[in-house]
């Protein structure tokens, strides 16, 4: 395998984490919904962890090696349409997908707040920020972004 | 290099393609989510139960849209008219079945320690589940690899 080849490899590999992240996001999103104890919801620490590093990686490691692939191949050009396209929706999917994280940063933050104060039963309060509309539309939008990404790259219209 | 980068397909293979990427970045999600949940449960019946789901309802039909993709893809680019595979289509089709497999007995196994789940047993088979679906999506990594990277 070439050096180009390499990083071609690991940039597929990349974007795999950065959608596997999503994944592990939207399966949280959907069970916590229907968590209402700080239990419960502090339980998920660790799997939001898993979704973080993977968004965060899959996010850094698209755009460098991405780009790298831009400027080493001669016959792609950062202004090429589908490049410029792919961009600004990157852009746009970490910009969303940062406002989900402290929109469900909240219930977290919440959960934290009743376990400190002893309070270990069911929380109305916590259900309906766990139940956030806001995070599940950012959520939702910042998905459809990641896949139009894939669209664009797989289809490359411009190229 | 230039062919691998380069990419000009015809475009009646991209849909394959997307079909086949989609449906892996699906599975690897699914095993990943459902590997660290399971990992993360402690014992916890509730989150048992949603890892294994997450096996059952996110990862299983991953792996079934990116083979379907795989084989629509592979019968397109006609390279079962070829004499012989390259490598990074071996790699491809080994762990493609051979996590197929993996995968029908993490949910076989952990589907029988989901019901134990009640009786107060049934944790060291969803264990075992998770350690299949860690290698599994081990495996998997190396396969997307293989197909970006197409070793010689």
């Amino acid at each position: 395998m070439s050096f180009d080849q390499w990083i071609l490899a690991l940039h597929v590999l990349s974007a795999f984490a950065y959608v596997a992240g999503m994944i592990v996001f939207w399966v949280l999103i959907v069970a916590v919904r229907k968590t209402d104890t700080a239990d419960g919801t502090i339980r998920m620490a660790p799997v939001v962890k898993v979704g973080t590093i993977g968004t965060g990686a899959g996010a850094a490691g698209t755009i460098v090696f991405g780009l790298w692939l831009t400027f080493s191949y001669g016959g792609y050009d950062i202004w090429n349409f589908w490049i410029i396209a792919a961009l600004v929706l990157w852009a746009i999917a970490g910009g969303l997908g940062g406002q989900t994280g402290k929109e469900y940063q909240r219930g977290m933050d919440k959960a934290r707040e009743l376990e400190a104060a002893g309070q270990t039963g069911p929380n109305a309060e916590l259900l309906e920020i766990n139940r956030t509309q806001r995070g599940l539309m950012l959520h939702t939008v910042a998905s459809i972004a990641l896949l139009l990404i894939l669209i664009d790259m797989i289809w490359k219209p411009g190229a | 290099m230039t062919s691998v980068l380069a990419s000009v397909r015809p475009d009646s293979w991209n849909f394959p393609l997307f079909v086949h990427v989609l449906g892996a970045m699906i599975l690897v999600g699914g095993l990943l989510t459902g590997a660290s949940i399971l990992t993360f449960a402690r014992g916890d019946v509730r989150f048992l139960r949603l890892g294994y789901w997450t096996l059952l309802a996110v990862a299983l039909p991953g792996y079934i849209v990116m083979r379907l993709g795989a084989q629509w893809i592979y019968s397109k680019e006609h390279l079962d008219d070829a004499p012989s595979d390259p490598t990074w289509i071996g790699i491809g089709f080994i762990v493609a079945d051979l996590g197929a497999l993996l995968v029908l007995i993490a949910l076989i196994v952990g589907g029988i320690g989901l019901r134990r789940l009640g009786s107060g047993g049934g944790q060291g088979l969803l264990k075992a589940a998770m350690v299949i679906a860690w290698l599994v999506l081990a495996a998997a990594l190396v396969a997307v690899w293989a197909m970006a990277g197409k070793p010689d």
